[in-house]
């Protein structure tokens, strides 16, 4: 009965039905879109170091897990490795540097980062040999350098960094390609810690001195061990801190605020969906108080009524996610590759499922108003 | 014969203890299979009110209503609706039809709530379109009907799933004479056909040629019941109740104390 009454009114009024639709259709777009891009975004800073090969990272203390100002010795990395429960640990190295050509090919901006080979830091290959030795001017880059500039294996590239006043250029061999890591918005290369330390901008030439890093990244035998080895840590090595992945990441300049910023918009684009679908509906069940009445007076229960608005909305609803979600798929398509959206399984169902859950819950006025038109008004009076 | 419709001093007082209105005064009347009963009455006489309470809209504030052997007090919401879409026929003053169902649809509608809408159901609701001249009109939506036409899709609503009752209320008022005298014929000449009880509020006392009683009301109360066919048929030619009583022809008919022309408050009638 409901589901009779619910759908013949959908298509005798077709057109109006579908314009609400395409509403929730554009609201599905807006919010797919918003998730994309907090996806992008927050891969463009994380994803390198969510990609890490490590339980734990260790920072110098008192620098609030920035990366950029921490800075660790060989001391640090020798006490590090005595401590039982850890398997290995690698220095890690960051600094940012140009790739340039010779050729008409833009140059490009990629952060360069230092590594041990062969200890955690240094990245899993997609195609290549690796990085061989400590000292030699290899790189791995990532699969996105590959893409832009049309490096691959065995070819030479040139780096260009700041030392002192000075432009300095370095060339490089292709060894290696891993997948797509971004750090900071720029894709990566990775290289032996000691060329790094050659290479990196810096206020002078590089000297014969330790070699210092930023970053430790640790690998555990027991990874679920991680608290305990965490405390043993923080009790025998002085002037470090030791943290997970997790709040490393969320410790990345401007990558919370970012994300939060994304997520309230988010959540107010929901929001302005329940109250559009809300809206709509409540002046539609007004425009039907007479006709419901009528319903019920013929003898329709008031739960079946509003069951047949409810069918409406769910309807109504299911078939603008839908349009939304295909016009954000043929949207994403057309879009030019150096938007940072990423839409990522997880995100994408979650927002469908709070999207099909706006128009139940805008609905719920408007099914508390069918509940309760009194059949009376189908004869003029009123109780 | 047992009635129909029964009701047993029926009274409904509005508001509260200092402003009541009482609208329907210890009203007890029967209309038995059959019978066409036109209710007619001034405006505010509570015409509306005693029309909502036999459709087991309205709870009498005091009094028994009886439709066949059911008495509709002892009845909660649920069983009201249940009660109505079985035993009950409606047409009504305006906003009657599904808007978005066609004419067929309105009318199989009673059968599909009353889970009849099988062959038979349909067949009889074919022939009841068909013998009110819609024929042509099966598939037609009601904004693309006529007034009049609406108004005998809503009668062949009424009667489609055979209710023991059939409530009208103010079916023609939308219409012009001319249609309102076709739609009110066809609707007693169903009831007729089908022994159905049939009761018709209306203001317009030319539409009572084809009842076989008139119940008028004033200030809540029965004022009287015309039920000879000539008295009928004279209040019916002539639109007016108080004509009745003059031609010397009708001499048991008495309205001394009620010389009032019921056609003024036709004017104002809601
Ligand atoms: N909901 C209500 N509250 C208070 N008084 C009402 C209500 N409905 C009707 N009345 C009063 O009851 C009386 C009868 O009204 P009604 O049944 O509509 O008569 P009719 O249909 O003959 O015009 C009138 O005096 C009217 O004002
Ligand atoms: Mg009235």
């Amino acid at each position: 009965m409901s589901v009779y009454l619910a759908f013949k009114e959908v298509w005798r009024n077709l057109g109006r039905y579908l314009l609400f639709s395409l509403v929730i259709a554009l609201i599905t777009i807006l919010v797919l879109f918003i998730a994309a891009l907090a996806g992008g975004l927050a891969n463009a800073n994380k994803q390198l170091i969510e990609k890490l090969d490590a339980d734990l990272l260790v920072y110098q203390e008192n620098v609030d897990l920035q990366v950029t100002s921490s800075r660790l010795g060989n001391q640090a990395l020798r006490e590090l490795r005595r401590i039982p429960g850890v398997e290995s640990a690698g220095p890690l190295g960051f600094a940012s540097a140009t790739i340039v050509f010779d050729d008409s090919r833009e140059p490009l901006d990629i952060s360069m980062v230092g590594v041990e080979p062969g200890k955690p830091g240094d990245p899993a290959l997609i195609e290549g040999t690796g990085l061989r030795s400590r000292r030699a001017n290899d790189a791995v880059i990532d699969v996105s350098i590959a893409r832009q500039t049309g490096l691959s294996l065995g070819d030479r590239f040139t780096l260009r960094t700041i030392q002192g006043t000075e432009e300095e250029y370095y060339t490089l061999m292709v060894v290696g390609i891993t997948d797509e890591r971004q750090y900071f918005f720029q894709p990566s290369i990775f290289m032996p810690l000691a060329t790094w330390e050659k290479i990196k901008p810096q206020a002078a030439p590089a000297s014969d001195q330790e070699t210092i890093y930023n970053v430790l990244a640790v690998q555990l035998e027991q990874p679920e061990q991680a608290q305990a080895v965490v405390r043993v840590i923080a009790e025998r090595v002085a002037g470090i801190e030791v943290t997970d992945k997790q709040t490393a990441i969320e410790a990345l300049p401007g990558y919370s605020a970012q994300q939060s910023t994304l997520n309230t918009q988010q959540a107010f684009t929901l929001l302005i969906g329940v109250l559009v679908v809300g809206g709509f509906f409540q002046i539609q069940t007004l425009q039907k108080v007479a006709q419901i009445g009528v319903l019920k007076a013929i003898g329709s229960s008031s739960g079946s009524v509003a069951l047949a608005v409810m069918l409406q909305i769910i309807l109504v609803t299911i078939i603008g996610v839908g349009i939304g979600a295909l016009g954000t798929l043929l949207l994403s398509l057309g879009l030019p590759g150096n938007i940072p959206i990423v839409f990522t399984g997880a995100s994408v169902i979650g927002a469908l499922a709070l999207l099909l859950s706006i128009g139940p819950l805008g609905g719920l006025v408007s099914i508390r108003l069918a509940l309760r038109i009194d059949p009376l008004t189908a004869i003029g009076l009123s109780s | 014969m047992k009635a129909a419709l029964r009701t047993e001093e029926v009274t409904k007082i509005y508001g509260s203890e200092n402003a009541s209105v009482i609208a329907v005064d210890h009203v007890s009347l029967e209309i038995l299979p059959g019978e066409f009963v036109a209710l007619v009455g001034p405006s505010g006489s509570g015409k509306t009110s005693m029309l909502a309470m036999l459709a087991a809209l309205l709870s009498p504030t005091s009094g028994k209503i009886f439709i066949g052997d059911e008495e509709l007090g002892r009845m909660g919401e649920k069983q009201r609706a249940r009660f109505r879409r079985e035993k009950l026929g409606f047409t009504f003053q305006a906003n009657n039809l599904v808007p978005y169902l066609t004419a067929r649809e309105n009318v199989e509608l009673m059968l599909r709530l009353n889970g009849q809408l099988d062959k038979v159901g349909k067949a009889r609701a074919q022939e009841l379109l068909d013998r009110l001249g819609l024929a042509e009109r099966l598939n037609n939506l009601p904004s693309q009907l006529s007034g009049g036409q609406q108004q005998r899709v809503a009668i062949a609503r009424a009667l489609v799933h055979n209710p023991e009752v059939v409530l009208a209320d103010e079916p023609t008022a939308a219409l012009d004479t001319e249609r309102a005298f076709q739609v009110v014929e066809t609707f007693a000449n169903l009831i007729h056909e089908q022994n159905r009880a049939g009761i018709m509020v209306t203001h317009d006392l030319r539409m009572t040629r084809y009842v076989d009683k008139i119940i008028q009301m004033v200030d809540g109360k029965i004022q009287q019941v015309i039920s000879d066919p000539a008295q009928i048929e004279a209040v019916a030619l002539t639109g007016s109740l108080v004509s009745v009583s003059q031609p010397v022809a009708l001499p048991d008919f008495e309205l001394a104390s009620n010389r009032i022309r019921f056609s003024e408050f036709a004017m104002s009638a809601a």
